[in-house]
Order: C-alpha cells, then structure tokens, then sequence
C-alpha cells in the first residue's frame, strides 16, 4: 500500500554516517545495488559522538543532544535505506518516517531533487512499512527527521547521479565531467541529450558496487533553502489524500470500542450483549481489555450500539484521582534545591508554576485497519515508532514478528500521539476476536478521556541576586511520569556507553530531561532536575516533551528576575544569553514586533526565548486582556485574552524548505497560546471532563493572532536542525509573559483558564454523545 | 433498511441504509465518498462540512431520511464541478498559500470558506476580519493565519 508502483525496479540508493578519515565531509560511499533500474543505496556510518567530557558549563544538550542521540542510534542502519530511478524517470524512496503533516515528505524530496538534478515532482517519497532490520532508524521524533536523515538521502541520491552520469557518458560518447545534468536530463557539451527515464536501465548494475560519491557543495543549492509548496497540497485540497479510515481494506468494517467511564477503567460483564448484537447494521461485539467493541456496517450504527450497551466497569488505576489530588502527590514529590551557600545580602526569588494535563490528540482520532488470520496479521495505522507496534502486535497475537505486516499510513496530525500503537494494537486484539477485519476508530469523546495526555507537572525554581548578578538559578521540575516506551528508551539504553559521562546514572526520563533541556544563559551556578511521579496515567510527548513547560516557567521567571533588577525584559535577556544564534533571534523579533512600543493600559508585548534542537527561536506577543476582549462572546467557545500579534524568529539551521518551516512556526505559536491560556483536560473523580473540541479549547480562530509574522534567520549550519516542536516553547512563554505584563499577575497555573470550567460535561455512561440530527437548522 | 435517494456530486444516488443513519456515514461508509472527514461526530468541529444545495452543513449531523431526491449534496470531490473547472478558486488559493498541513481538515475548511464568501457576498460586502474569527472549524496543525490569507484570496478568485 505504501510501496510505489516501479514494476521494473528492484533498485535503491544508500547512504552510509560520516566519511573516511582524511576525506572532506563531502566525500562518502555508497552502492550502486544489483537491479533492474537504477538502484542506489548511501553509506553515512561511523560518525564519532562528540566528546564524552562534559563541563558543568556548558550544558550537556550544548554539546551532545537528543537529536545526537537519534541520528547517531539512526547511523549503523542508514545504508539501508534507497532510492530507486524508474524507467519513467521518476525518482521513488520509501522514507523510514511518518508523514504528520509536518512536511518531511516534501523536505525529502527536495534533497533528492536537488542532488539528482531533476524536478521536485518526479520524486515520489512515500512511507516505508515497518522494517525491523531498521533497529533504531525508523522513529519519527524528536524533531529529528531531517537531523537524522539529510545526509543518508544526499549520499543516495549523488551515489545515483553519479550512475546516471556514468550511463549517460558511455551512451553520449563524452567524459562524465563533460557532462551536465540538469532538470532529469544529461546533455554533452556537443548537445546530445538523455533523459533519466532512458538512462535508468543502462545505469542499473548487475551486481552490487561501491562507490566514492562527493556531494554537491551547500553553496551550490538549488531546490534545498527556496521555498517550496508541500508534495501532497494538490491531494490534500481535493480530499483525494488518504488517511487510514479513506483506506478500502476488504470487509474492514467500522468499529469501535464502549470504553470506561473511568480512566483507564475495565469491563467487568455486559447485559446486553444479545440485543445489542441484534441491532441494525451490528455485526459483531465482543469484549476486549479495554472495553466492549462493536463493529458494524457503518460508524453511526457503532456510534448507536456503544451508546446501547449497559457493561458493569472496574474502576480503574485513578479512581477517585482529581486535579488536587494528584498535583499534591506532585507537590510530595518535588526533589529540594540544593543552593550552594551564597552572601548574606544576595537576594531570593522563588516561584512554582503548575502545568494542567493537556490531550495531545490530532483531528484525526486514534484508528487502525486489521486483518489478523491465524497465522498472520495486516495493519495499517499512522504509526510513528512502527517498528516497536509491529513487535507489540506480534506478542499480543503470539506471532512471530516476519508474520505481521505494519503499513504505515500518512497521519491526520500526531503533535506525538501517534509515538504510540495504542490504536493498532487494540485494531488487532479486535480482528482476532471477532475474525474478521476491522476499521477501528476512537470516538472524539475517547481521545481526551482515555488517550494519551501531555503529564501534568509542576516546575519551582529559585535564583540569588547580588549586585546585578544571577548567582544560582536552581530548576526542579516535576511531572507524572512521560511514557517513553515508544523505541526512544530503547534507544538511550542502546547508546548509554556513547553518552556524555554522568549520564549513564540517570533514569531514562531524567536522561532525557538532561539532554533536550538548556537554559542559555549565564546564571551562575545551574542546576535542573527532574522527578517523576507515575500514577498509572496514559501520557506521552505532545509537540515536545518537557520544553513548553520548562521554558515556559523559566521565562516567566527571567521576567520576574528582570523586574527585581529594574531591568527590562529584553535587555536583560540580552545581557546574560550567551548563546549568539538565541540573541540574534531576540533582536529580530524585538526590532520586526517594535518591543517596547506604547501600548493601551491592560494590553502588553511578552518577549522569550527558547533553545533546542541545535536551533534557536524567540518569540514576541502582544496580548489584548481588557475586559472588553476577554469578555467578548462566541457560542460553545473560549475566548478570554487575544493574542493580537505573534512574531516568531527560528533559526533552524539549514533550512530544506522555508514555507514548511514558517508552518511548522505557525503552528507552533496556535500550540503556544492553546497551552498559556486556554487547554487543558480537568482531572475529577477518576475521568477527564473534555469530550469533544467544545470542551478541549485548542485555539480557534476567535483565538488567533490577526497578525503573524515568521522570520527565517541566515544560517551557515551544514547540516538542518529540529523544526516540528521547535515554534511551541518561546511562544507559550512570550505569551505567559504578555499577559502576566497586561495583567500585573504572574500566572502560576497554567493554562491561565484552567480554574473555569466553561461547559457542561458530556455524558460519561455512556461514554459517548449522541450524534446530532438537527444539522439542516445550522446551515450557511 | 430502507432505500433514500437524493443527488452527490450532480448525480443521483439510491441507498438501502436505516433512517436515521447520520449523512457522513451513508457517504463514507456507504458510497465510499471520504473527502468529509470524521473529527468528532457532534457538529463541533467542522471537518465534514460539505453543502446542501449550496449551503453549508454538516453531514454528522443529518439523518439520510432527512434528505430527499431534490437535495443536491456536494463534497469536496464535488466542489470543481460547480465552477466547471479542475479546480474550484479557492482550492486554488489554498494551494497557492499552501496552507495544509497534515490535511486532514481541509476540505472542511475548504467548503466552509467558500460558504463563507457566498454569504458575505450575498450580503453586498466583503470578508471582515470578525468573519474569520467566526469560523469553527478546527485546524489541529494550527495553519489558521495561512486559512485566514487564503480565504481573503479565493475570495477574489471567486
């Protein structure tokens, strides 16, 4: 399903970590592989991690990160992947990654463009199916994707311009220097042409070969760094893009699952099992771990029989669990500081910032097709880690892994949610308990009751002043426990000899608070810690994992610092970065968005900053908290206070595609200001209240600053750094800071609504709303 | 069972579906029609906005007994052919803005923003920036600025 159609093509390209020794940094091998058309595989192997020493200044992610850690656990493998040119001319690679809307399918397309010379529209990227034999290369995570896989695609495709070339010299009669390739066709200088279309079977080899390849110079970029629309805007806009429940799997009929009316609850018997078995369209229903299931001939008949179904429940891990019960359990767990001594005179700040649960679902609900017969099983999901759910669909069908297929399909966003197989795993228990097919779909109302949440977590910090100075800046933040079961664990264990020294004595989620968290400025003596609280919750990253939190209080705090100093925001910040790709992210943003322009009482700018993902970003809001804008109305919705302009500068390092950055920007500052002001799932008597987006307030338009503007700072990087979580932290910080500047209260609880609930919870038994009948009353 | 007919896409379809099956289903499920997507069953989201002789609604939200055979139902599948075209204007301005991301709610937004024109054209005005603060529909990705430019640009197209 996701394999391009090339029926003469065996071929592929590989690319291989980091060069010989001696050689520039251009220069790798790769292999011409055995093929009917032109198939080329890239050898990037072997690069060094960076040094194991790390001073207590700079911090560890300054010198070895976690997108280190994923590109270098993604290397020993990358010669795995290829690219295959067709007899049409078309370029095809199955890239080891999901696409989420993120635009990695587009970013890969334009380096194999670019390197082979030839149009963006000839390179066709699809998903490649679980593969095991990948090991640690086919996570997508971590903003990692272009981090980890830019050079492994250059090296394939220059390894099959270089056959190409080859090819066509011997055809044209010239030497391969002579040659020029340009738009998918190499021309000799007395003018005769061959397309790639003709040259990709002379240029396939019989056996397989390697080769010295030397990439094209950055400077000489031509697709790389232009802006560039997405591949699959054309699909996208007609709604011929498909998504998992488009797909037309054979008897896949729809289903879905009666869950709990507590988190994580179980069915203990059901009453009714026969009458709802009986009712129109039902096909099926049985009983699984997490529920009842029903399957039937359409989703609204499913939607009837959930809400049919009277099923006696076991509670649950946190029944009884509210939003106050669990932030003590924090508050107890919160590691103490351990300020060295300082002078008498030096002055303390200390403040605690408490972050809500938030859900991390997508538009599109958890889903999964499977067909699981007695000796083998088919899936298909939007599956970011599709390796580690094929492994745990084997063990939960007792089938040997070569048995399970894992398809990956293209996801209707994930912002993290789809790290996890929770959709596929539950699709394949169902097929097997029925028999038959599945189309499994979570209901809306599922996804913020019983799907994965960002982890609430709390985050206290101090600091000592003494003549204008920040002696200590001291972080504890602490959270219920992130689930890192996803492959990412895996691979820190894997790599823990390759990690930076102390390391290897953290936990896993402390290992990964330390290398994703820097705080870039010169504040003396650092120190941040991370404790965890595990209480049975279903939690995971969303759009990052601890940075929105951490920066978010951090920054809110440097303001307050700031203040004590009589300093302002921007040139304090200024005066102790010392990081200078951050500064000059600052200075943008603060010269393009007029920081410190005279603005009417209860509206005020908010400026932060965020480091990660060896890139920089700072963002400037403005933010409108007069009554009469907090106050204005908008039927089922929040409103509240009005980002009224966003500014985000990014540094990012190699820019592949600017558009597909400045989105990613975009929206990372709608997550931003949905996580300052207004989402959050409410924790009480052992169920999430939110059941649907009038109750889950993600910014909606009524929400969205009037005026954005992104910024793509000058980057002579070689390599690209993080772009999809990269938007989200300074924004929820720059607008905790705005409104803390309009307000004159810093905000401690976030997000800042989360003491208001706005609506009337839907029904929990059962678990899922009516569907409407009065649609023709509302339309426009 | 019973059998329903009206009109998808400028031809009239027949389907042997219960009553009070809501309209998304009977199309995607039925007719294999998946352009409206699901996003949350209750008319809150917006992802399966499609019109009804020409206005927009919500087939999550409709019975297919409450359409008859006069009832034209267009999808985004449908949208080009009201303009005799490859492409309605405004999926060209959205491809010209590039404004999807993962996708997955935009030929919602789409259909919505064309309603949207349509009636502030009727009004004799134009699209106000309260306009677009009214629309419902939920991008997950959060491309709401890129909509925004886009709607204002199909507008003009249209």
């Amino acid at each position: 399903m996701t394999t391009p159609d090339h029926p003469h093509a065996q071929s592929s390209v590989r690319a291989h970590g980091s060069p010989p020794d001696g050689v520039s940094r251009r220069r790798f091998i790769g292999f011409v592989v055995a093929g009917a058309t032109l198939t080329v595989a890239a050898e990037v192997g072997g690069a060094a991690p960076a040094s194991a020493a790390v001073p207590s200044v700079p911090q560890v992610p300054e010198l070895y990160d976690l997108g280190d850690l994923q590109t270098h656990s993604a290397l020993p493998t990358s010669q795995l992947i290829t690219i295959t040119v067709d007899d049409h001319g078309v370029a095809h690679f199955a890239i080891p990654r999901m696409e989420v809307g993120q635009g990695i399918t587009t970013a890969a397309a334009m380096i194999i463009a670019d390197e082979l010379s030839m149009p963006v529209e000839d390179v066709r990227v699809t998903l490649a199916p679980a593969r095991p034999e990948l090991v640690f290369n086919q996570l997508t995570g971590g903003s990692n994707t272009m981090q980890s896989m830019f050079t492994p695609i250059r090296v394939a495709a220059a390894v099959a311009r270089g056959a190409l070339l080859r090819a066509a010299a011997t055809a044209l009669g010239a030497t391969v220097d002579s040659l020029v390739a340009q738009g998918g066709v190499v021309t000799a200088p007395d003018g005769g042409r061959r397309t790639y279309a003709e040259l990709s079977v002379a240029a396939a080899s019989s056996s397989t070969t390697a080769v010295d390849v030397e990439l094209t110079p950055t400077s000489s970029f031509d697709v790389i760094g232009t802006p560039h629309n997405r591949v699959d805007a054309l699909d996208a806009v007609t709604g011929r893009k498909r998504f998992t429940m488009d797909l037309d799997v054979p008897d896949a009929l729809p289903t879905m699952v009666c869950r709990p009316p507590t988190l994580n609850g179980s069915p203990r018997s059901v009453d009714n099992l026969a009458a709802v078995r009986a009712l129109p369209g039902v096909t099926d229903v049985v009983v699984v771990e997490t529920g009842v299931a029903v399957r039937a001939d359409t989703f609204g008949q499913c939607i009837d029989a959930v809400r049919a179904l009277r099923v006696t429940w076991a509670g649950g891990p946190v029944e009884g669990e509210s939003d106050d019960s669990v932030l003590r359990r924090l508050k107890a767990a919160e590691l103490p500081m351990s300020v060295p001594t300082v002078p008498l005179l030096a002055q303390t700040v200390d403040l605690r910032f408490e972050f809500m649960f938030r859900s991390s679902a997508a538009l599109e609900p958890n889903c999964a097709i499977a067909d699981v017969r007695d000796d083998r099983a088919t899936v298909w999901a939007g599956l970011k880690a599709p390796i580690v759910a094929q492994r745990n669909i084997a063990k939960a069908l007792g089938l040997p892994i070569a048995r399970v297929a894992v398809n990956v399909v293209t996801g209707g966003g994930s912002f993290g949610h789809k790290l996890f197989g929770d959709a596929a795993i539950e699709a394949a228990k169902i097929s097997r308990a029925m028999g038959k097919p599945v189309k499994l779909m979570w209901h809306r109302a599922d996804e913020p009751r019983q799907g994965r949440t960002h982890p609430m977590a709390t985050s206290r910090i101090r600091a000592t002043l003494l003549a204008g100075e920040v002696l200590t800046f001291e972080q504890r933040h602490t959270s219920i426990k992130t689930d890192f079961s996803h492959g990412l664990g895996e691979r820190l264990t894997a790599m823990a000899s390759e990690l930076p020294a102390g390391l290897g004595n953290l936990g896993l989620a402390e290992s990964i608070f330390t290398l994703t968290q820097e705080l870039p400025y010169d504040f003396g003596v650092v120190t941040q810690l991370l404790n965890e609280v595990d209480m049975g919750f279903n939690t995971g990253s969303m759009r990052n994992i601890y940075s929105p939190d951490v920066a978010c209080a951090n920054e809110l705090f440097i303001d307050q610092l700031a203040r004590k100093l009589r300093k302002d925001p921007l040139s304090f910040r200024l005066a102790f970065l010392r990081n200078e790709r951050v500064k000059a992210c600052l200075r943008k943003v603060a010269e393009v968005g007029r920081w410190g322009r005279a603005m009417p009482a209860g509206t005020a700018q908010g400026i932060a900053i965020h480091s990660e993902y060896k890139g920089a970003t700072a963002v400037l809001v403005e933010i409108d908290c007069r009554p009469e804008t907090v106050n204005r109305q908008v039927r089922d919705a929040v409103t509240g206070p009005r980002v009224t302009k966003a500014v985000i500068a990014i540094d990012a390092g190699l820019v592949v595609n600017p558009r597909g950055l400045e989105a990613q920007m975009m929206g990372g500052v709608s997550d931003g200001i949905a996580l300052a002001l207004t989402s959050s799932n409410h924790l009480q008597d052992g169920h999430f209240l939110e059941a649907s987006w009038d109750n889950y307030f993600y910014t909606r338009q009524w929400n969205v600053p009037p005026t954005f503007e992104c910024i793509v700072m000058p980057s002579d990087a070689e390599l690209p750094g993080g772009a999809g979580e990269a938007g989200v932290a300074a924004s929820v910080a720059a607008t905790a800071c705005a409104y803390a500047r309009a307000t004159g209260t810093v905000p401690t609880r976030f997000p800042v609504n989360h003491g208001t609930v706005s609506f009337t919870p839907k029904t929990f038994v059962p678990p899922v709303p009516p569907s409407p009948t009065d649609g023709l009353a509302h339309t426009y | 069972m019973a059998q329903h007919t009206f009109r998808v896409n400028g031809e009239s379809v027949t389907v042997d579906v219960a009553d009070d099956v809501r309209l998304l289903w009977v199309l995607r499920d039925v007719l294999g029609i998946t352009g409206p997507k699901y996003g949350c069953g209750i008319n809150v989201c917006k992802a399966c906005t499609s019109h009804i002789n020409g206005k927009a609604f919500n087939p999550c939200s409709v019975q297919v007994k409450d359409v008859g055979p006069d009832d034209e139902i267009t999808t985004i599948e449908g949208l080009p052919d009201t303009v005799g075209a490859d492409l309605h204007p405004m999926q060209e301005a959205w491809l010209q803005r590039d404004v999807a991301q993962c996708g997955y709610c935009q030929p919602g937004q789409i259909m919505a923003a064309v309603a949207l024109v349509r009636s502030v054209r009727a009004e004799g005005r134009a699209i106000t920036d309260d306009d677009l603060d009214g629309i419902r529909n939920v991008c997950r990705c959060g491309t709401y600025t890129r909509i925004r430019e886009a709607i204002r640009d199909g507008a003009e197209r249209m």
